[in-house]
């Protein structure tokens, strides 16, 4: 069960660098301040990319869990 | 939602939940740069990334592109300098049809020894299979790369020295280019953060 509810889902899966973190800018552009943003992931890198995106763009990075066969939930929330 | 199971009790009656503790992170985060830009400790400007394309080869051409682009996205500003042979990423002709070297790569995924990288088709083969395994792995294309770039504000600049020595005309370039010189690439990086020479 999720730990956050997301105002709205992102499905990045089968992208690789840069995508996911292109188009999580981009869909949190659409977010109000204080939504969250679930992101859908297969690229493990963004375990790492996305908490330095947000930290560098003043968004709160909340977490991610992993589902079995390397599907990734990350939620950043919007400042 | 509340994951008891995850929420530790705070003092009093309060239950800190993950919402809530990354709420606290952010209001202190923000007090703290409140303070900092009180003092005049933090500089407004933002983080610049100030990158030279100098090679005409599929695999140069992703590196610079990919941090400009992140760069743009992790809200930097971010310029790339195409000088000599880097102006193939950027000609209308070439830049969807970039090569990886069949000859002297080491790296190459099947290795193949330097005489047969010799052979006719070689280098279209080593271009192919790079292409395909981006596309299998979900790394955009070049020109995709480029089309982002200059959507998210990514300044694209043309060497117009490169230009002259090799003949190429302005028309022959992909639209949305500034062109200059060492001298304003240099007054550029001279405020960047980060600079690399690709």
């Amino acid at each position: 069960m999720a730990k956050f509810t997301p105002h709205r889902t992102l499905d990045c899966r089968g992208d690789a660098c840069p995508m996911p973190l292109l188009k999580t800018k981009k869909a949190m552009n659409d977010l109000a301040s204080g939504q969250i943003l679930e992101v859908l992931g297969t690229d493990p890198g963004s375990k790492n990319d996305l908490p330095s995106w947000a930290k560098r763009t003043g968004n709160i990075y909340l977490g991610e869990e992993e589902e079995a066969g390397g599907l990734f939930h990350f939620y950043l929330q919007k400042k | 939602m509340t994951d008891s199971a995850e929420s530790e009790k705070a003092p009093g009656s309060l239950t800190l939940t993950p919402e809530l503790a990354a709420y606290l992170a952010e209001q202190v985060r923000l007090q703290v740069e409140e303070e900092l830009r009180k003092r005049g400790l933090e500089s407004p400007r933002p983080k610049r990334v100030a990158l030279i394309a100098s090679k005409g080869t599929l695999d140069m051409a992703y590196p610079p592109l990919i941090l400009a682009t992140t760069a743009a996205a992790m809200d930097m500003e971010a310029a790339i300098f195409f000088t000599l042979y880097g102006i193939d990423i950027i000609k209308k002709r070439t830049c969807s049809d970039l090569k990886v070297p069949s000859l002297a790569n080491p790296a190459m995924p099947v290795p193949v020894p330097n005489i047969v990288g010799v052979l006719p088709g070689m280098t279209w083969m080593a271009s192919w299979m790079m292409k395909d395994w981006m596309k299998k792995g979900g790394v955009p294309t070049i020109p995709d790369l480029l089309d982002m770039a200059r959507e998210n504000g990514v300044r694209l600049i043309a060497c117009q020295m490169s230009l002259d020595v090799l003949g190429i005309k302005k028309e022959e370039l992909i639209d949305g280019l500034e062109f200059a010189g060492a001298g304003a690439f240099l007054d550029y990086a001279a405020e960047a953060d980060i600079t690399l020479f690709v």
